[in-house]
Formats: structure tokens, sequence, C-alpha cells
């Protein structure tokens, strides 16, 4: 079985910045704009560069999401950074009207999406925004896994024309795919390969995923891991390949069961290969503070999550 | 350039086409389209300097963002008759497989509209954007906007007029249909937003009154003045006196309109009232 393992851990929203430093310097179209989270969303590096492509609208997240929609009319590239919270929820008519539906080439960038917030609590802990977003027609909802990947999907959609949403996070995590890699938007990744049960993960859970797999395999399970930072549009192929192999599957992701990555993946297998599927994720609940392992513990988020699944999924076939 | 009795002649024009076009399919908002009719047909074919076609990023050119897209009748006459599609195409309006949709939209593709409006509150941020895109490209064209009053009680328009003044957004000018009637009625009874020039003004903008929003000729005049303070720091605001369902008798000072279409002898009277000028599509 192939194995993963990590020298270093990082926060996914520095690969966002080091993405965006990285655009700054490559591509003259992009700008960047945040209300009032500069440290947060690491974006110092690109502002450093480039002061006049960076707009600091302040705690006004409506306006935000409009001046950006703007901004693409003139040619840029405008990357909106804040929480996920604030970036999806509090805005979703300006991104459905000025964004969406205007079909324009904003790359909506939001941090601390999900539990892993920690401490700060419900109020800030969204976990309806991948539903929220996915929804959305002409949206691609993006959520990468590690800093590299998370980089890497910065510095791609710059690229592809038109609106995306990018959900990354707070806490440090292992830092396990490649730092040169390509990032090519809907396009899932298989990680480790096995007969017995497909695990799909998203963002944070892909590493728990890994994990879920090394312990199966010493129980004489072999789990087949796909990384799907791309919800939408959603790889189907990958995952009708794999279910094709084991029979049955596990989607992991730090969000809400409902509207979230395991209810793309039930639509594809019931249209197409319908397969007993087991779901962790958040059970229709609001989060509370904590540390972000607490939380992933009490919420049934982690490692110890997937396997009971996998064991349970496995005796559905 | 046009003269004022070819602006006068466009407006009668466009009210029989707003008229008609909301009687054919029984729907619509007449009020404020009749409204602002003599603004839209001044700006689009005297004050703003426009390229030939349309393209999406209108570089070196003026652009203008319709916020409160539910007066869309007036927006797409003004912007047939001014080239960006045929006139003919005004009988489409709000039926199935349209690019003339109840409010613009840029989904399907419609030459001259570079923003979805309808939700209101929402244009102002967006023209700030692009005035500022237009900084950013070395562009010393304007942007101009236009907003309903009752459209103002929007939160989001006063994080926008907050932020245009305090990074010197002095490239555009945004205008407010200052009629006094909204949906429940008039603004004064649904929300009383006090002195608006009061706010703008203690917000940071340069603000100027036309106080006959329906005469071409003052129209002119103040757009003209508002042209000369672009450039000097401040945001620029028009407030613009106008009378809700304007050229049409039974249609004048009263909210009833706003969404209304008129019944076939109510558009024989309207018509009657604004005779043919440039021809009917």
């Amino acid at each position: 079985m192939k194995t993963y393992t990590y020298t270093e851990k990082k926060d996914t929203r520095s690969g966002f910045g080091a993405g965006l430093a990285e655009l700054g310097r490559t591509n003259p179209n992009v700008v960047a704009l945040c209300a009032d989270l500069i440290g947060s969303l690491k974006m110092d590096e690109f502002i450093k560069e480039n002061p006049e492509r960076f707009f600091q609208i302040g705690i006004a997240e409506a306006n935000m999401m409009g001046i950006a929609a703007g901004l693409t009319i003139g040619g840029k590239i405008p990357f909106t950074g804040t929480f996920a919270n604030f970036s999806t929820g509090r805005v979703y008519d300006q991104i459905r009207q000025s964004i969406a539906y205007s079909n324009k080439n904003v790359k909506i960038c939001a941090s601390h999406a999900g539990l892993t917030l920690g401490e700060d609590g419900a109020t800030h802990q969204i976990l309806e925004d991948i539903g929220l977003m996915k929804m959305l027609p002409g949206m691609t909802v993006i959520n990468p896994c590690d800093y590299n990947q998370t980089k890497a999907a910065t510095i791609a959609i710059a690229e592809f024309d038109g609106p995306v949403y990018l959900r990354f996070g707070r806490p440090s995590v292992p830092i396990f795919t490649p730092a040169d890699q390509k990032f090519e938007i809907g396009k899932a990744l298989q990680l480790t390969e096995g007969a017995d049960v497909t695990i799909v993960a998203t963002g944070h859970l892909v590493w728990e995923a890994l994990e879920a797999s090394k312990a199966l395999y010493e129980k004489g399970i072999s789990a087949e891991v796909i990384d799907i930072h791309t919800i939408k549009p959603l790889d189907a192929k990958a995952i009708l390949d794999s279910v094709a192999k084991t029979r049955c599957i596990v989607t992991a992701e730090e969000h809400n069961i409902l509207g979230g990555l395991g209810e793309s993946v039930a639509r594809v297998l019931a249209t197409n290969n319908p397969t007993p599927q087991e779901f962790v994720g958040t059970k229709d609940t609001f989060g509370e503070s904590g540390t972000p392992a607490q939380l992933m513990e009490k919420y049934q988020l982690n490692a110890q999550a997937i396997i009971n699944a996998c064991e349970t999924v496995i005796k559905r076939k | 350039m046009a003269n004022t009795t070819e602006l006068q002649d466009l407006t009668t024009q466009v009210r029989r086409d707003i008229l008609r076009m909301v009687h054919k399919v029984n729907s619509g908002h007449p009020g404020g389209s009749l409204g602002c009719a003599e603004f839209l047909v001044a700006l689009y074919n005297e004050i703003m300097d426009r390229k030939d076609g349309f393209d999406m990023n209108g570089l070196n050119e003026d652009l203008f963002f319709l916020s409160n897209g539910h007066i869309s009748p007036v927006f797409y006459s003004v912007l047939a008759h001014a080239g960006y599609f045929p006139v003919e195409e005004l009988n489409t309006f709000r039926l199935i497989n349209s690019r003339l949709q109840g409010h613009p939209t840029t989904h399907e593709g419609l030459p001259g509209v570079r923003i979805a409006s309808g939700s209101l509150g929402q244009g102002m941020s967006v023209a700030i954007g692009a005035a500022q895109a237009k900084k950013l490209n070395g562009d010393n064209k304007l942007v101009y906007t236009l907003h309903g009053d009752g459209e103002l009680q929007e939160g989001q328009n006063w994080e926008a007029i907050m932020y245009a003044s305090a990074k010197k957004v002095d490239n555009l000018i945004s205008t407010i249909d200052l009629n006094g009637q909204q949906i429940d009625g008039s603004t004064d009874t649904v929300l009383p937003m006090g002195s608006i020039e009061a706010k703008f003004l203690a917000f940071g903008w340069d603000v100027l009154t036309v106080e006959k929003g329906n005469d071409i000729d003052a129209i002119l005049k103040g757009m003209s003045d508002a042209k000369a303070l672009t450039g000097k720091g401040k945001p620029v605001c028009v407030l613009l006196k106008t009378v809700m369902g304007n050229g049409v008798d039974f249609m004048m000072y009263t909210h009833a309109w706003h969404g209304k279409a008129p019944s076939d002898e109510q558009l024989e009277n309207a018509l009657s009232q604004n005779p043919e000028t440039l021809g009917d599509y």
C-alpha cells in the first residue's frame, strides 16, 4: 500500500497567501481585496509587492463582492479574501446576482472554513458554505487539502475564466502533496489504491482519510483514498471507476452532511451505479468553541470516524 | 450631438416604447421608467462618451450601471435607440427565450448591459469596482450610475458610499432618482430617510441637485456641472428630482404605477398624450 508521510505542517491559508504572492509577480491583471483580515488571510506579501493592486475594503463584505464584480469590467481578475462565513452566507445575494448570474471572473477566497477555526465558536465556523456555493449555477467550488495544493489551486484559478469559490482553513495540517504539482480543476486524485472500500475526502479530511487507510490496512481492509479537491464540477468518472472495484464508499468533509460533497457523490451514484455510502461530516448541527482536535473528535470528523464509517459500509455491500 | 428638440422627441418615443412593452406582457415597471426617460435619453445621447458597438470591458469609454434594475423598460428602449440592439427586439420584453429579461442581465448576452440588477442596492459597489479598474488601466473616462431613492434603504449602498469617498473614487457620478415613491407608498411613509443630500455630504461626496429632473435642459446643465466636479478627489452625487410616471397624466404623482401595466383603454389614453415621433417598433 502506498503510504504518505510529512515533514512539515502548515496552514492551508498560507498556501493561499503564497499562491497569491506568486500571481502578483506573474499576472498583472490579478488584484486582491480584503475586508479587514489581511493577516488572517496571509495576504501581506502580495500587498507589500503590489500596493496599487490591493483594495482594503474595510468591514463591508457586501461592498467587497460588488467591487470585485466591477473590477472584472476592465479586465481585472479579483481575489477577495475574508473568512468563509463572511465570504458566503453573509453575502449570498451579492454573489448570486453580481457575480454568479452576471458571470464575473471573481475568485472568492475563503479562510477559516469549518470547525477547525476552533475557539471562536459557531458564529464563525461555517459548515454550510460548500452547499451554498455549489448550488449557484456556473460556480466552481474547490477545497484543497494541504499547503502545497492550496498554493497550486490559487495559481490555477487565475488561469480559469469564471467565478470560483476557493475554501481553505486556519490550522496547521500535514503537507503531503508535492510542491511542484500541477493543479487541474475538476480532476480527482487517487492517493491510494484499494479493493474493499472507496474513501472520497476533501480539504482537511484528506489527511484523516490517509491515516484511516493505514489503520484499516492493519486490519486487513484495503481502502482506495481519493482526494476530491474540486467539489464542483465533480469528477464523476473517478468516483464511478473506484466504486466499480470496491462496491462501497465513504465520503468525508468538514461540512454539514446536508448539501456537501457527500450529497454530490450520492447523486452521481444514485443516477449511475447505486452504491452503499456512509457520510462523515457534521450531522446538521452548529459547531462550538474548542481546539480543532477536540472539535474534530467530538463531531466525528477524524480518522477514527472514517474507519468506523468504512467498517459500517463494508457490511452493507 | 443632438439638440434639445431631438432629445425631447426621442424621450416621447421612449415613453411610447415603455408603455407598449409593459402593456403587451401585462407586467413590468412603468412608473419609475417614465420618470427617468429624460435622464437616460440625455445620458446616452449627450452626456456619456461612448464607443460604437459593445465590449464588456468598456475601456476608454464612459460606463453606466443601472442599480434599480426594475426600470428595465426605459433602459432597454434607450439602449435600443442608442444602437446596442435592434429596436424591434423590444417586442420580446419579458417573453420566454428573450434577451430582455424582466430585470437587466448579462446572462442572455444583451449588448449594453454589464451587470445584472434587480435585487436592489448592489449597483454602486459594482460601479466603484469598474471605476477603480479604470484608474488602474490609466483610463480617464467616467462611470455613471442610477439608483432609486427607496433603494437607498438597502445597507450595502452606505458601505459603498462610505468607501467611494474614503478611497477618492472621483471618476464616479451616481444619480439618485428622487421621486419620493416606493412600492408601499411614499418614501416618507414607508421609511423616512431624512435629508439624502445631508447624508451624502456627511459621507464626503460632492452633491448637486437637479430640481427639474424631467427637463432635458436642466438635466444637461446638471450633468455638465457634475462632470466638472469629477477628478477632484471626491465622488459626485446628483439628486435628480423626478416625477414618477412623468408624461402620462394619470400615472403621475403616485406610487400606484410602480409595477402595474395599463389596460387597453389606459394604454390608448397614455399613447394619445405622447404622439409618435420616431416611429413605433
